[in-house]
């Protein structure tokens, strides 16, 4: 009887400035989505200038999006899909109750696939546009490329290398998380930093999702 | 008698679990819809290809948000700040596009010498 006093007043990781777990939960949902609205100002402001130059220059721009390589934008956003479902499902494992190691193997998971999906970048992708001339400032082949392609690549590589960096940012936070999975830190009642970590990592895939069809398919691919 | 109200007010909150048939669900909604877009990338729609892209997209990020991020479960006030969010954005972009599209400067704009004639007007 007093165990289960003793457990209803302290749930697990209950701050005491709340009014009960609910709340605790809802607040630190709620400061998440804020955050996340200010990243969507920060991506969208890229967006935005890429929108602008795009209707300005749409011929050149169509040319720099047709020296990029769909499949692999559209294998990244299949990888980036299977990292939101293990994530979405390591959250669900600690909200049911599984034991770390359960935990731990979907962060892995996701940590393997966002991986995957910067590996596939750099190498397939980036080390390529390098060795074809298409990396503004490093090499760009000024002769075989008019400045409007230029532009593109410019964009490209500023919005796919903000996008990859968040990415880092995140398989940094995973690991963090497994290290406190690891030490039991999380149950079915407190699992909060890894749904509050769940959203960024969504956020983050929703990004590439938009990035996918405005870099590599807007304007048509039946041109080529 | 306060255990129990005090018991009630800590535990009584839970929270709705999604299955995971569910997140399959999504999963396979959305890549589907990675395929879709893809084709129909392939194919000859002129000014539509921009709007089924753009639109196949937002689908599949109301998806990630309502599933995945649990939205659909979540209270009102989150989805103020999302909307809220969209609706920034959206001022953002069109409010610059109503700038940069009405502008119709020329190729190569005249010298400033060519105001000369006009200056006697200021006075």
């Amino acid at each position: 009887m007093s165990e289960m006093a003793a457990h209803s007043a302290h749930p697990q990781g209950f701050a005491h400035q709340f009014e009960d777990v609910g709340q605790q939960r809802d607040a630190g949902r709620l400061g998440m989505w804020i955050f996340l609205a200010t990243e969507i100002l920060f991506f969208g402001g890229l967006f935005t200038a890429f929108i602008i130059y795009r209707a300005l220059h749409l011929p050149a721009f169509i040319a720099g999006s047709h020296q990029l390589e769909v499949q692999f934008g559209a294998t990244n956003t299949a990888v980036l899909i299977c990292s939101s479902l293990t994530m979405a499902l390591a959250i669900r494992s600690a909200q049911v109750g599984k034991p770390r190691g359960t935990i731990i193997f979907w962060l892995v998971l996701t940590m393997l696939f966002g991986a995957a999906f910067l590996g596939i970048k750099l190498h397939y992708e980036w080390l390529r546009d390098y060795r074809e001339g298409l990396v503004p400032g490093f090499g760009f082949n000024v002769a075989k490329y008019t400045p409007g392609v230029e532009m593109f690549f410019c964009f490209y590589f500023f919005m796919t290398g903000l996008h990859a960096l968040h990415m880092v940012a995140g398989i940094g936070v995973l690991t963090v998380l497994i290290i406190m999975a690891a030490r039991n830190a999380f149950s079915s009642e407190y699992y909060a930093p890894l749904e509050i970590s769940g959203l960024y990592w969504h956020f983050v895939d929703i990004v590439w999702i938009f990035l996918f069809s405005l870099l590599y398919l807007i304007g048509g691919r039946y041109a080529q | 008698m306060s255990n129990d109200s005090e018991h009630a007010r800590h535990t009584e909150y839970s929270e709705h679990i999604v299955p995971v048939a569910t997140y399959v669900g999504v999963f396979f909604a959305l890549m589907i819809g990675t395929a879709l877009t893809t084709w129909v990338a392939y194919i000859d729609l002129g000014r539509w290809n921009t709007v089924v892209a753009l639109a196949i997209a937002v689908i599949k990020m109301i998806l990630v948000v309502l599933f995945f991020m649990h939205v659909k479960y979540n209270k009102g006030l989150t989805r103020i700040v999302i909307l809220a969010a969209f609706f920034w954005l959206g001022i953002m972009i069109t409010l610059s596009l109503a700038d940069e599209l009405t502008r119709h400067w020329e190729l190569n704009p005249a010298p400033w010498s060519v105001l000369l004639p006009y200056l006697s007007r200021l006075f």
